[in-house]
């Protein structure tokens, strides 16, 4: 069986280049692998291998030749079993096209969303305990890892020291060092093999010291993480936490005072939650830790000693992908998340105090965003401000603003604002810190604004 | 080029084994830290080498070495049709191919029990799968973009992926699947399930700092994994000696208690060989094993690669003289295998490379719905 050799492609975007030289003559016998040919472009000089054995036929362009097309018939080479079927049946110019079946041109149709579930009824009579955030996020870890035991919490100081923040306090007592691990300060290093545990079928929670630490970690939260699912095509898991504190703390300076959220809110195959309050923080954590997908879970240092009520129930797990309505009002929506909830709060109680009464929306989850809940306030209230402890630019504000023109545009009386931090790296400087954080007063300026009030 | 004086390699070795790796304690130390002389006596960072030395190759019954011969043709007969439907344009994007390396997959992952033990390995990941018996098929289908690929078409050459033979891809990014591996080896350790892991990684990834907090953690914890490093010589093309302080990656793992041995990765049998003792050391609970596997690979680092940072002889006298295939084909000969037979092999593995070409061509495109599809496992 003769073969035709084709001018090769050097890249996908190769249509053409130029036969440089023959590095075989007609009638020599070629085993696969040996070089035939050095073929050139503009960008490089790629070497043309012998797939089969066999011997050179009729070649068809000499060397030298300028723009051979990729695809046309260059040479013949004959088969081992062949008689003399060396020459080309008919000279042709250019092959064919490669044509691969055609992908349907129609719009692929978009999963329909499906609507976010609530919020489990607390029944009547339950008691109500008075908790902090830090230990309701304990207490939802160490729930969770009596449930299953493939869930381990790894992570700098998580077990002698009891946690830097010490969110894991007890854990070790209770679960013993197999299952509460201290690693080395590596965390590209740990949470890449959190990440392999998780694909190994383990159910770990990677704790970061705080987020600034995750950057050096990002590459495997994000390309091993969040992409491995899509790209084995729903072969590969990753039921994976990464938590920690998140956003600025107190008179840290800059690199240990950063909101991560809009970060890794932009990246497909990630669950990102940032609760506020204990409850949030207890029942968000169960089903962050029970999803089957990747979740960054990002709490905040200020917030972790706050106390808030908790439902005392056997197994109190929250919806991801819901928001929460933290106060109602019919004047003025503000959204908000994690940190910045207080503050609105804070901030819809002055506002009251002058008539306006604000609606407050806890986000809860950042990704996915429960849409719905802002655009079913806004159509309520008809303005909207978003309350972000984070940069300006490119953030969850920047988000939920175009997703109010976008899809809610008709029901605007005025335009979204943001408050957000300043544009600028966190000073240390106690008064300049205050400056630079979101903090009420701006909010209750931004009420006032979309309000006409001012 | 390839592995290069020899009897240097020999005096060095012995110079390791005969000195300890640390002073022997002088006076007074930090209170805090742990007498090590007598565990520095005991470590040796040969030690996994001198067994090696002892029984170099693998004694192979007739029917291994022709399963060894026809998995490597396998991986060769394929790779080299990647190359040529690449040059038809069937075949996009980057792909790599693993001709003149295919010696170290076969020889480790036959000393591995499939679906028991995990792979993982980077993105020049094909000949690693055809070892571990994924059906030429699926991947094919894969590399041309398609719906039946092992990964839906979504993952293309570098990212393919099989659970069900616990082989955890085919990862893009150089080093990440060092830390990946000993996550794997972690879940082996945490479930106690008797599998250790073989992580993959090339001479360029192991200049990746990730790969030395792996180091670390792997010793430190004492995991399952064997850390394979495959010295094809050159990191896309820049050669180990102008990327590299210390080119003698065996002893890389020696900072963290890890012993390393040095193969010849263009023998089959000489890999299976150290695979027996490399694996046999992790498996009886020792932890980690760091293995130099010293290769070639004959194409270039991607498909598009001037070949400018090496001779064309440098190549040839690879495939003259050191090639894994015809060296095993030769060894067969000498055990009367006959030319017929081996002919026959060759052609049933030639249709059996067309038929996976054919299928990969003729398959069709992911459905457009897909593109939605995998991004989360829940819905939310």
């Amino acid at each position: 069986m003769a073969v035709e050799l084709k001018m090769p492609a050097l890249s996908p975007t190769m249509e053409e280049g130029t036969l440089a030289k023959w590095l075989v003559k007609e009638g020599d016998t070629v085993a696969p692998g040996d070089i035939l040919a050095e073929i050139e472009t503009d960008k490089a000089t790629m070497e043309f291998e012998a797939i089969d054995e066999g011997t050179v036929g009729q070649i068809l362009v000499p060397e030298g030749t300028e723009n051979v097309a990729v695809g046309t018939v260059i040479a013949m080479l004959s088969g081992e079993d062949d008689g003399d079927a060396l020459t080309a049946p008919a000279p042709t110019a250019a092959a064919s096209e490669p044509t691969p079946v055609a992908a349907p041109l129609a719009a692929p149709a978009k999963p329909a969303t499906s609507a976010p579930k609530s919020d489990p009824e607390i029944p009547h009579g339950t008691n109500m305990a008075t908790v902090t955030v830090r230990d309701a996020l304990r207490d939802g870890m160490a729930e969770e890892m009596r449930r299953d035991e493939r869930v381990f919490v790894m992570g700098e100081e998580v077990a002698e020291y009891q946690g830097a923040y010490k969110v894991t306090q007890g854990l070790l007592a209770e679960f013993g060092p197999k299952r509460v691990i201290d690693t080395p300060i590596t965390e590209y290093g740990f949470a890449g093999i959190g990440t392999g545990a998780a694909m190994g079928g383990l159910r770990p929670i990677v704790e970061f010291m705080t987020f600034n630490f995750a950057m050096q970690a990002i590459d495997h939260i994000i390309n091993s993480a969040a992409k491995t699912n899509y790209m084995s095509g729903g072969q590969m898991r990753c039921p994976v936490v990464f938590r920690g504190p998140n956003g600025a703390a107190s008179r840290v300076g800059a690199q240990h005072s950063q909101n991560y959220g809009p970060w890794y809110a932009s990246v497909p195959g990630l669950i990102v939650i940032a609760p506020y309050d204990s409850s949030d923080a207890k029942g968000l954590m169960k089903a962050a830790i029970r999803c089957d997908d990747p979740v960054v879970f990002l709490e905040n240092e200020l917030v972790y000693g706050r106390s808030f009520e908790l439902p005392e129930m056997d197994d109190h797990v929250l919806p991801i992908g819901k928001a929460r309505i933290m106060r109602e009002g019919s004047d003025v929506t503000i959204v908000s998340y994690s940190i910045g909830v207080g503050l609105s709060l804070d901030a819809a109680e002055q506002l009251a105090a002058e008539g306006i009464e604000a609606e407050v929306i806890d986000l809860r989850t950042l990704r996915p965003l429960d849409k719905q809940a802002v655009l079913d306030s806004l159509m309520k209230t008809n303005r909207v401000v978003v309350a972000e402890e984070g940069w300006p630019t490119c953030s969850i504000s920047s988000e939920i603003i175009t997703l109010c023109m976008e899809d809610g545009f008709d029901d605007l009386d005025a335009p979204v604002l943001r408050v957000c931090n300043e544009d600028v790296p966190l000073p240390y400087a106690a008064n300049l810190e205050k400056l630079a954080l979101l903090n009420t007063a701006g909010i209750v300026a931004a009420v006032k604004k979309v309000c006409y009030r001012d | 080029m390839l592995k290069r004086r020899v009897r240097t390699v020999l005096v060095q070795q012995l110079q390791y084994e005969d000195v300890p790796l640390a002073k022997p304690t002088r006076t007074r130390k930090a209170a805090s830290k742990p007498d090590l002389s007598q565990s520095d006596a005991e470590f040796a960072l040969r030690s996994l080498q001198a067994e090696h030395e002892k029984a170099k190759r693998y004694s192979a019954s007739d029917e291994q070495m022709l399963g060894f011969y026809e998995q490597m043709l396998l991986i060769r007969r394929f790779e080299e049709k990647a190359g040529q439907l690449y040059g038809l344009g069937l075949i996009g994007g980057f792909c790599h191919l693993y001709i003149g390396q295919e010696a170290v997959a076969v020889g480790l992952q036959s000393a591995l029990a499939e679906g028991k033990d995990s792979v993982i390995t980077g993105y020049r990941d094909h000949g690693h799968m055809l070892a571990y018996g994924i059906d030429p098929k699926v991947i094919m289908a894969e590399l041309t973009g398609r719906q039946a690929g092992i990964s839906k078409g979504k993952g293309g050459s570098m990212h393919m992926f099989s659970t069900e033979h616990k082989f955890y891809g085919g990862h893009g990014i150089v080093g990440a699947q060092v830390p990946l591996g000993a996550g794997l080896a972690f879940a082996h350790k945490y479930r106690d399930d008797g599998g250790i892991c073989l992580a993959y990684f090339g001479d360029g990834a192991a200049n990746q700092g990730q790969v030395y907090e792996t180091f670390n953690m792997a010793a430190l914890w004492n995991l399952p994994i064997v850390f394979v490093i495959e010295n094809n010589g050159y990191a896309m093309g820049t050669a180990v000696k102008r990327s590299s302080a210390e080119t003698e990656f065996y002893r890389r793992g020696t900072a963290f208690r890890i012993p390393g041995m040095d193969v010849n990765g263009m023998d089959v049998l000489e890999v299976r060989a150290a695979a027996e003792v490399a694996f046999a050391h992790v498996r009886e609970g020792k932890g980690p094993v760091l293995m130099e596997l010293n290769t070639y690979r004959y194409r270039g680092h991607s498909m598009s690669d001037p070949a400018k940072y090496r001779s064309r002889e440098e190549v040839q006298e690879q495939r003259d003289h050191n090639d894994p295939i015809e060296r095993l084909k030769k060894e067969l000969a000498e055990r009367g295998k006959n030319e017929d037979d081996l002919k026959a092999i060759d052609k049933a593995i030639r249709a059996k490379v067309a038929d996976a070409a054919d299928f990969a061509e003729n398959s069709p495109e992911p459905d457009a719905d897909e593109l939605y599809t995998d991004v989360l496992v829940g819905s939310y």
